[in-house]
C-alpha cells in the first residue's frame, strides 16, 4: 500500500512545522510575485511542497488532489515515478493534509491530471536533475554522462550513488523553475501503462480504505437530528429523557443545530430516533410546487450573461426551429452516506474528511467553529464516491461541533441515509431553450439560452459559510452569496457554447441567484444539461434538414480532433448514413468536448423501447475518446465507462422528488437508480495522442451519453422527449 | 448483555443489546471493515455478509437472532496476499471505482457462485440486481464475477 493517511500527529511538531517555514520565508513570499509557473506549481512554488527524497532511497509525494475513487493517486504516482526514475513501489503518497500538502483547492472539474499532474511532473523532473547534479559532484563525473536506474545514479566507469545516499544532502526547499524538461513520451516506461490501482486490493479484502473505516482510541459515535425541512427553528426537545438512554454521552444543541453522541453507534442511532420524535420545530418556508418548478425558476430574477455573440447577415427565407429542454434536480446519491471523524484537543481541531477540498473546508470550519484557521487541521481520507459536492463538507462541521462538546474524545459521525438524500446540495434543475435557422441544409443562426442556479456552493465561496450546520447555530451564519463560474469553464453554462461552427450565434446564461432548493456541484455541472439540449437540438435540426445526424455534425465541425472521435465512433459502430430505427429499437449519437477545454468524447448508444410499459433499455454504448496523452489507459477507460453508465441512470431514472412539505426522496425507493440488470454493455476506444497535453476526463462522457440515448429514442420512434428523466410515463406520452 | 457470535470461524463475544444490527458489531467491535453502512434499510447491499452461506444484509440482522450461525465476512474469504478467486478477479479486472459497494458485490456473488458455479451473464446480472453501484462499474463487476467462476473452476 503506497498511500499514507496520518491518524494523529501533534500540530506543532513534525510535518506541521514545515508549513510555518513555507509561510514566513520572505524569499519565497517575494518569489510569489515572480514568473508564473505551470499547473498547480503556480500556487505551490517550492519543490519540497511536492516531493521528499527519503533516506531509504524512495520518494514521498504530496499531492493536493484527492482520491475520490477515480484512481488519481495511482495516476499521479505514475507521473512522479516516471520522472524520478523510481519504481512505483518506492514512491509513497501522503494523503492531502492541510498541515503538509500543497493547497490545490478542490479536486473537481476533471483537472487533477492537468494541474496536479503537471506540477508533479515538472517538480519530479527538476528533483531528478538536482539529484544528478549532486551525484556528479560526488562522483566527479559530468552530469550529462550519468544515468539513473531505479533511484541509483551511475557513472560511465561503473561507480554508483543512490537517491538514499543523497537524501540528507538534497535541499528541495527552493523555488521550482519548471525549466527541467520532462521525458519525451517515447521514453515513458510507467506513464501510459495500465498500472493496477493501489487502492483496489484493500477495497476487495476489507482493509482500511475509507474514512468510514477509521478508528481512533477512545472514539465515540455521533448522529445529527435535522428538521423536517430547511429553514426550520428548533423550539424544544426533551434532552433529559435522552440523556437517560443507554450509552448517551451528550445531546448537543446550539440554536437549531441538534446532535447526539453515544458510546456505541447503535446507541447514537437510537438516540437520534428518539430526538427526531421529541424535537418540536417551527417549520421553515414551504418548498415550491414540484409540478411547477420550471415555471418557478423562470419567474425568479436572473442576471443575463451573454457568453457568445457572433454576428453575420441573416439569409432570407431560412427555416426557423425552436425547442425547450428541461432537466430536474438530481442527487449525488453516494452509496455510503457522508462521514467525518473529529477530535478537539488542547484547543485544536482535527477533522478527517472525504471533502474534495480540505483547505476550503478548513476555512469554513474556522467560521463555523470560531477557531483560527491555524488551529484546525483537515486530513483527507477517502469516502464513498461523491460525484461532486455532496454532504462531505457538511458532515465535517457536524462532527467538529459534536467533538468539541465531548472533547477530548474523538467522534465518528456518519450521516444516515435520509440525512444524505434530504440535505445534500442537489445538482440544479435547468431549462434550456434553443432556436436555430436552417438554409441550404446548414445552420445559419443559433440562439441558445439557459436558466440555472449556481453550480457551486462549496466552501470555496467567500462572504459567508457554506456548511449546513452553520445556518442553524444560535448565532446563525449566512451562506456565501452565490456566484457562477465564469467562462470558458462555466458553471450552469458549462458547454453551453457549441463547439460547432455557425456564422451567427448568441448564447445567454440566465443566472438565477435565489435557490428554491439547496444546490451545488454535481459531476459535469451544467455540461450534462447543455450537451443534452445542444446535441438533441442538432439531431432535430438534422432531421429538419433531411440530413444524417453524423454527416450533419461533420458539416458544422472544424475541430479535427472532434471530427476524429465522431468519425471513429461512426465507423466502429458501422453507422449507416440515414439509418432509422424500427419503432422499438434505434441508435443515436452524442458528442462533446468537455468544457470545450478537455476530453473529446463521442458516443453511439442503442435503445430498446417497450411501448406498452414505456420502459427504455440501453443495451449497449460505444464511445471513442481523445484525452491527449494518456497516463493510465485502463483508469481512463474505467472513468469513461463509469460516466456512461451513471449518465444512463441519470437519464432514465433520476430526479429529486419533493412536495410542499419537504424532500420526499429520502431513500433508494424514493430515488431509484439504474441496477445491474439494466446496465449497458460499454465499449471504449481511446485515441492516444502522446504529443498532446493530457486532458481532464472524469466528466467527459456523461453529456455525450444522455444525448446518445435521447437521440436513439428519436431515431427509434420518430418522437422526441425534451424533459428528463425518460420515465415510462413520458415515453408513453411521447408515443401517444 | 454478552452475546457470542461465530465470525470467520472464530467464536467472539460482544456486550451489546440483542437488537443491535450485526453490521455495527462487525465494524466497531470486531474491527472488520468489509461490510459497509449504506442505507440501514436493506435497500443497497453494501453491508452484505454470509450467514450460514446465505447472503444476508447485516444492517437489518439483529445479533440476538443469529445463535450458532456461521457468519462470514469478506475478510474471511481471503487476503491481499492470498485472495479468494472472487477477490483475485476483482483485482484483475480493476472492478472498482470508489469501491464502497464492492464488499456487497463480492459477498452476494460468493453465494451465487456457491449455488451456481457456472453462471451466465444474465445469472450474474439477476443475482446482483439488488446491490447498488453508483460509479458505473457494473460491466467490470459482471466480468469479474464471471472470471472468478472461471478461476474457481480451474482450481
Amino acid at each position: 500500500m503506497n498511500v499514507i493517511t496520518p491518524t494523529r500527529r501533534e500540530f506543532t511538531s513534525g510535518l506541521g512545522a514545515i508549513v510555518v517555514a513555507f509561510s514566513f520565508d520572505p524569499k519565497l513570499t517575494m518569489a510569489q510575485q515572480a514568473a508564473p509557473l505551470p499547473g498547480s506549481l503556480a500556487q505551490n512554488r517550492t519543490l519540497d511542497a511536492w516531493i521528499r527524497i527519503n533516506a531509504d532511497g524512495g520518494a514521498t509525494i504530496f499531492p493536493g488532489k484527492v482520491e475520490l475513487g477515480q484512481g488519481i493517486t495511482t495516476a499521479l504516482t505514475q507521473i512522479a515515478a516516471e520522472e524520478l526514475d523510481l519504481p512505483l513501489a518506492r514512491v509513497r503518497v501522503l494523503t492531502t493534509d492541510t498541515s503538509r500538502s500543497p493547497n490545490e483547492g478542490v479536486t473537481a472539474g476533471s483537472q487533477s491530471i492537468e494541474y496536479g499532474g503537471t506540477a508533479l511532473r515538472l517538480a519530479s523532473a527538476e528533483v531528478r536533475g538536482i539529484l544528478i547534479g549532486l551525484a556528479a559532484r560526488r562522483l566527479g563525473a559530468a552530469a550529462d554522462k550519468l544515468t539513473v536506474t531505479d533511484g541509483t545514479i551511475g557513472s560511465p566507469d561503473g561507480r554508483k550513488v543512490t537517491y538514499g545516499e543523497l537524501a540528507a544532502e538534497v535541499d528541495l526547499h527552493r523555488e521550482a523553475t519548471a525549466k527541467v524538461a520532462p521525458k519525451l513520451p517515447a521514453g515513458h516506461k510507467i506513464v501510459g501503462k495500465s498500472v493496477p490501482r493501489f487502492d483496489i486490493p484493500n477495497k476487495v479484502t476489507g482493509g482500511v480504505a475509507y474514512v468510514q473505516d477509521m478508528r481512533l482510541p477512545g472514539m465515540v459515535h455521533g448522529r445529527i437530528v435535522r428538521p423536517p425541512r430547511p429553514g426550520s427553528k428548533l423550539d424544544s426537545v426533551d434532552v433529559a429523557a435522552l440523556k437517560a438512554m443507554p450509552g448517551v454521552i451528550a445531546v448537543v444543541r446550539d440554536g437549531s443545530f441538534l446532535g447526539v453522541v453515544a458510546e456505541r453507534e447503535e446507541q447514537a442511532i437510537k438516540a437520534r430516533q428518539a430526538l427526531l420524535k421529541s424535537a418540536k420545530w417551527t417549520l421553515g418556508p414551504e418548498l415550491p410546487d414540484p409540478a411547477k418548478i420550471y415555471e418557478v425558476l423562470l419567474a425568479l430574477p436572473a442576471e443575463d450573461i451573454i457568453i457568445s455573440d457572433k454576428q453575420a447577415p441573416m439569409p432570407e427565407g431560412a427555416k426557423v426551429i425552436e425547442a425547450t429542454y428541461r432537466k430536474p434536480y438530481m442527487a449525488h446519491a453516494s452509496i455510503g452516506p457522508s462521514c467525518a471523524l473529529a477530535e478537539f484537543k488542547d484547543g485544536k481541531m482535527t477533522v478527517w474528511t472525504h471533502s474534495q477540498g480540505v483547505f476550503p473546508l478548513r476555512n469554513h470550519l474556522s467560521l463555523g467553529l470560531k477557531l483560527p484557521v491555524a488551529d484546525i487541521r483537515c486530513i483527507h481520507a477517502e469516502g464513498s464516491g461523491c460525484y461532486g459536492h455532496n454532504g462531505a463538507d457538511d458532515v465535517g462541521l457536524d462532527a467538529a461541533l459534536l467533538a468539541r462538546a465531548v472533547a477530548p474524545r474523538p467522534v465518528r459521525l456518519q450521516w444516515m441515509r435520509d440525512d444524505e438524500f434530504g440535505w445534500e446540495p442537489y445538482g440544479p434543475a435547468m431549462i434550456m431553450r434553443a432556436k436555430a435557422a436552417l438554409a441550404d441544409g446548414k445552420i445559419v443562426d443559433w440562439n441558445y439560452e439557459l436558466w440555472s442556479n449556481t453550480h457551486s456552493t462549496r466552501p470555496t465561496e467567500p462572504g459567508g459559510n457554506n456548511l449546513l450546520a452553520s445556518w442553524y447555530l444560535a448565532e446563525a451564519q449566512n451562506p456565501a452569496p452565490p456566484r457562477t463560474i465564469p467562462q470558458p469553464a462555466g458553471g450552469g453554462d458549462r458547454n453551453a457554447i457549441p463547439l460547432y461552427n455557425f456564422p451567427r450565434q448568441r448564447v445567454v446564461h440566465h443566472f438565477i441567484k435565489e435557490m428554491p432548493l439547496r444546490v451545488s456541484a454535481l459531476r459535469t455541472l451544467g455540461a450534462y444539461s447543455n450537451v443534452f439540449a445542444i446535441e438533441s437540438f442538432i439531431d432535430e435540426l438534422a432531421r429538419a434538414a433531411n440530413a444524417d445526424p453524423i454527416a450533419f455534425r461533420l458539416v458544422h465541425m472544424k475541430d479535427p480532433r472532434a471530427r476524429a472521435v465522431i468519425e471513429t465512433v461512426a465507423k466502429k459502430a458501422h453507422w449507416k448514413e440515414g439509418e432509422a430505427g424500427d419503432g422499438r429499437r434505434g441508435r443515436g449519437i452524442g458528442f462533446a468536448k468537455y468544457k470545450n477545454l478537455s476530453i473529446y468524447v463521442a458516443v453511439i448508444a442503442e435503445v430498446e423501447i417497450d411501448p406498452t410499459s414505456g420502459v427504455i433499455k440501453v443495451p449497449r454504448a460505444l464511445a471513442v475518446a481523445d484525452a491527449g496523452q494518456i497516463i493510465n489507459p485502463d483508469g481512463l477507460t474505467n472513468q469513461i465507462e463509469g460516466g456512461i453508465i451513471q449518465s444512463t441512470s441519470w437519464t432514465l431514472h433520476e430526479q429529486v422528488r419533493f412536495d410542499r412539505n419537504g424532500i420526499t426522496s429520502r431513500d433508494w425507493q424514493g430515488y431509484p437508480i439504474l441496477t445491474m440488470h439494466d446496465a449497458p454493455h460499454v465499449e471504449v476506444e481511446l485515441i492516444d495522442r502522446p504529443a498532446e497535453k493530457s486532458l481532464g476526463s472524469g466528466e467527459g462522457s456523461q453529456g455525450p451519453m444522455v444525448a446518445a440515448i435521447v437521440n436513439a429514442f428519436a431515431n427509434a420512434t420518430g418522437k422526441r422527449i425534451r424533459e428528463l428523466p425518460l420515465t415510462p410515463d413520458r415515453v408513453k406520452a411521447a408515443l401517444g | 448483555m454478552a452475546i457470542q457470535l461465530k465470525v470467520n470461524g472464530t467464536v467472539r463475544s460482544v456486550t451489546a443489546e440483542p437488537d443491535t444490527p450485526l453490521l455495527y458489531v462487525l465494524r466497531n467491535d470486531f474491527e472488520l471493515n468489509g461490510a459497509k453502512f449504506g442505507c440501514g434499510l436493506a435497500q443497497c447491499g453494501a453491508c452484505t455478509v454470509l450467514v450460514d452461506g446465505k447472503a444476508t444484509l447485516s444492517c437489518v440482522t439483529q445479533i440476538g437472532t443469529l445463535g450458532q450461525s456461521e457468519i462470514t465476512t469478506i475478510e474471511g474469504l481471503g487476503t491481499v496476499e492470498r485472495p479468494h478467486p472472487l477477490q483475485r478477479a476483482f483485482m484483475d479486472e480493476q472492478a472498482a471505482q470508489c469501491g464502497y459497494c464492492i464488499n456487497g458485490m463480492i459477498m452476494t456473488a460468493k453465494e451465487l457462485l456457491d449455488r451456481n458455479p457456472k453462471p451466465t451473464e444474465a445469472d450474474v446480472r439477476a443475482g446482483l440486481d439488488a446491490n447498488l453501484c453508483r460509479c458505473g462499474t457494473h460491466g467490470r463487476i459482471i466480468r469479474a464475477v464471471l472470471k472468478a467462476a472461471d478461476l474457481a473452476g480451474r482450481i
